[in-house]
């Protein structure tokens, strides 16, 4: 087979490794596939031995099911609403404290940058529960606020930020002090402009944090009302007893947005994994 | 332009520098000092008091709280579950993960589909995917036990066994985590510079030596990480053993530490043990912080 023109084209593109990769990747979205097609199932079809994997008809019953059980739209709403503000909140947050800290002369700057990086060694275990009183102690439990404020945590992303600040060169900055512009001018029509990338990168990273934020809302919402997207899926299971079905339609709908916008910016994706992973 | 003197070094500072730092950075301080300062006071504050969730009673009690955890079989149990979780968990993810970045290192056909469905999993809510799991482990109506029936293995109980549920966690978790390893490993060979392949090549090393030999000793600095920053995720699990087993599982089989927390704190409400336990679990954490800064410094550059 050495020579022979198949053994070049198996070797040329490894169709070996690539033979490996398929069930592997199978497996991997399989889930998926399973949770779109039983959305769509039947109580009989859920139910019926052996399995059926195709649902009997395509119906849209199991969708109207999830907005009769639960106040779906509104836990969309919660978590969107969540989401951006403190996604918002935390790169402003982060870009300003990132200039001041690469692009400003002032005393202290290093211990504040190490008292910034200090507080990453706590996790969100250790400071829920005083989080929690401080919130409850002025009446914050059960509201948005409540939900944002606790998690505005910006030092990950402002480190993340001042790599990228502190490669814009100070001529740049120098030579637009010169033509008369302050520094809110410097920060928001050179430095911001200039770092678009970096900022996208961040803001996806902290979109997608806050949007599977799980503990935090869990603990500080009571109502029914205040419930964002996870916290409405994990009572959900309570709530159906055991109808897969209608769970996979929920589930569905909760998925396949974020899965779509990963599709579409894969690239950003993976980026802001191995930015946030492999600087810090 | 107005200089002000400032004693210690004797250099200046511009005086617009400073107040635009000053604003600059007050919301970054207001949440350093809010989510940062204030809560780890409180948390050592609190965990030498009897401080309730439903009762004002706050009184200081020395290390009473301590005491109890250390001598509650519950915070054990869930201690010994969480290393159990990390051990199996870091040995199939890191080990799985690795594979698949070495293949996908070669130029496969469809690489980017490949990149995308095995890192699908990680992008996606935990409280999602976890609900289409809970039905694959459903011992009556689940596919799993359904495939296992229809190709005559035995059937398992999955998360309702004691024996099961942890590992029927794990392979969740394993499942929901591979592609993120895969894309730092992947990162990691392709920072390889091909000259160091080529001159391996040259010296006359086969394919697994090169890998054996030159790649893998190069990736040990994203290997470590991976280890590190794997085992520090795993002790703070959480989201995945509360929406699957939210009472803790059969014989609390599936009770992390994390979740003991929660549940002393906001199920029982007492927040001082809750409180002096998440300290133990900070300590925990900071000293596979500090290890890996130590293995980091020691591991290989690329230079």
């Amino acid at each position: 087979m050495k020579n022979s023109a198949f053994g070049h084209f198996w070797r040329r593109y490894h169709i070996g490794t690539f033979l490996l990769l398929i069930p592997g990747a199978a497996l991997m979205i399989f889930p998926f596939f399973w949770m779109a097609l039983s959305a769509f199932k039947t109580s009989a079809d859920v139910y019926q031995y052996p399995p059926k994997w195709l649902p009997s008809s395509f119906k849209w019953d199991n969708f109207a099911a999830v907005f009769s059980t639960i106040p779906f739209l509104r836990f969309y709403l919660n978590s969107i609403i969540t989401s951006v503000v403190q996604t918002f909140l935390i790169i402003m947050i982060s870009i300003m404290g990132g200039f001041a800290l690469t692009k400003l002369d002032f005393p202290g700057r290093s211990k504040i940058y190490t008292f910034m990086e200090s507080s990453m060694y706590v996790p969100e275990v250790v400071t829920m529960i005083p989080l929690f009183l401080l919130v409850s102690s002025v009446g914050l439990v059960d509201s948005y606020a409540g939900i944002i404020l606790p998690q505005l945590s910006s030092a990950f992303t402002t480190i993340l930020l001042m790599s990228f600040f502190s490669s814009i060169p100070n001529d740049l900055l120098d030579a637009a002090k010169i033509d008369g512009c302050g520094y809110y001018a410097i920060l928001f029509k050179i430095v911001v402009p200039n770092s678009r990338t970096a900022i996208s990168t961040a803001a996806l990273f902290s979109f997608l944090g806050a949007w599977r934020s799980y503990m935090w809302p869990l603990i500080v919402t009571n109502s029914v009302q205040l419930r964002t997207l996870p916290i409405g899926l994990k009572y959900l299971v309570q709530e159906t007893s055991s109808e897969y079905q209608v769970m996979m339609a929920a589930s569905l709908m909760a998925i396949v947005p974020i899965l779509i916008v990963y599709i579409l910016a894969e690239k950003e994706f993976v980026q802001s994994i191995t930015l946030t992973g492999l600087k810090s | 332009m107005y200089y002000r003197k400032f004693s210690k070094n004797g250099k200046r500072y511009e005086t617009a520098q400073l107040r635009t730092a000053a604003v600059m950075l007050t919301p970054l301080m207001l949440t350093l000092i809010f989510l940062f300062v204030i809560p780890v006071i409180l948390v050592i504050l609190m965990s030498f008091t009897n401080w309730s969730l439903t009762t004002p009673v706050r009184t200081f009690v020395g290390l009473k709280n301590y005491n109890f955890v250390f001598n509650d079989s519950r915070f054990w149990k869930s201690l010994g579950n969480t290393l159990l979780y990390s051990a199996i968990k870091l040995t199939l993810d890191t080990s799985l993960a690795l594979l698949v970045a070495v293949a996908l290192d070669r130029h496969v056909p469809g690489q980017r589909f490949f990149r995308i469905a095995y890192f699908a999993p990680v992008v996606v809510p935990i409280a999602a995917s976890s609900l289409i799991w809970i039905w694959f482990y459903d011992p009556r109506i689940g596919p799993l036990n359904q495939i296992l029936a229809a190709i005559g293995l035995p059937q398992s109980q999955w998360l309702y066994s004691d024996k099961t549920a942890l590992l029927s966690i794990i392979l969740f978790s394993v499942w929901k985590g591979l592609g993120y390893n895969v894309i730092l490993f992947l990162a990691g060979l392709q920072g390889i510079p091909n000259s160091y392949i080529e001159a391996a090549q040259i010296d006359g090393a086969t394919p697994r030596q090169s890998f054996f030999k030159v790649k893998l000793p190069l990736l040990t600095p994203v290997t470590s990480f991976v280890i590190t920053m794997g085992i520090i995720n795993c002790l703070k699990v959480f989201t995945e053993v509360n929406v699957m087993t939210p009472q803790g599982g059969p014989l609390n089989s599936t009770l992390l530490i994390v979740a003991y927390i929660y549940d002393q704190s906001f199920t029982r409400g007492k927040m001082g043990r809750g409180a002096a336990t998440s300290l133990i679990l900070f300590f925990i954490i900071l000293a596979f912080t500090l290890l890996e800064r130590r293995v980091g410094r020691k591991t290989v550059s690329y230079d």
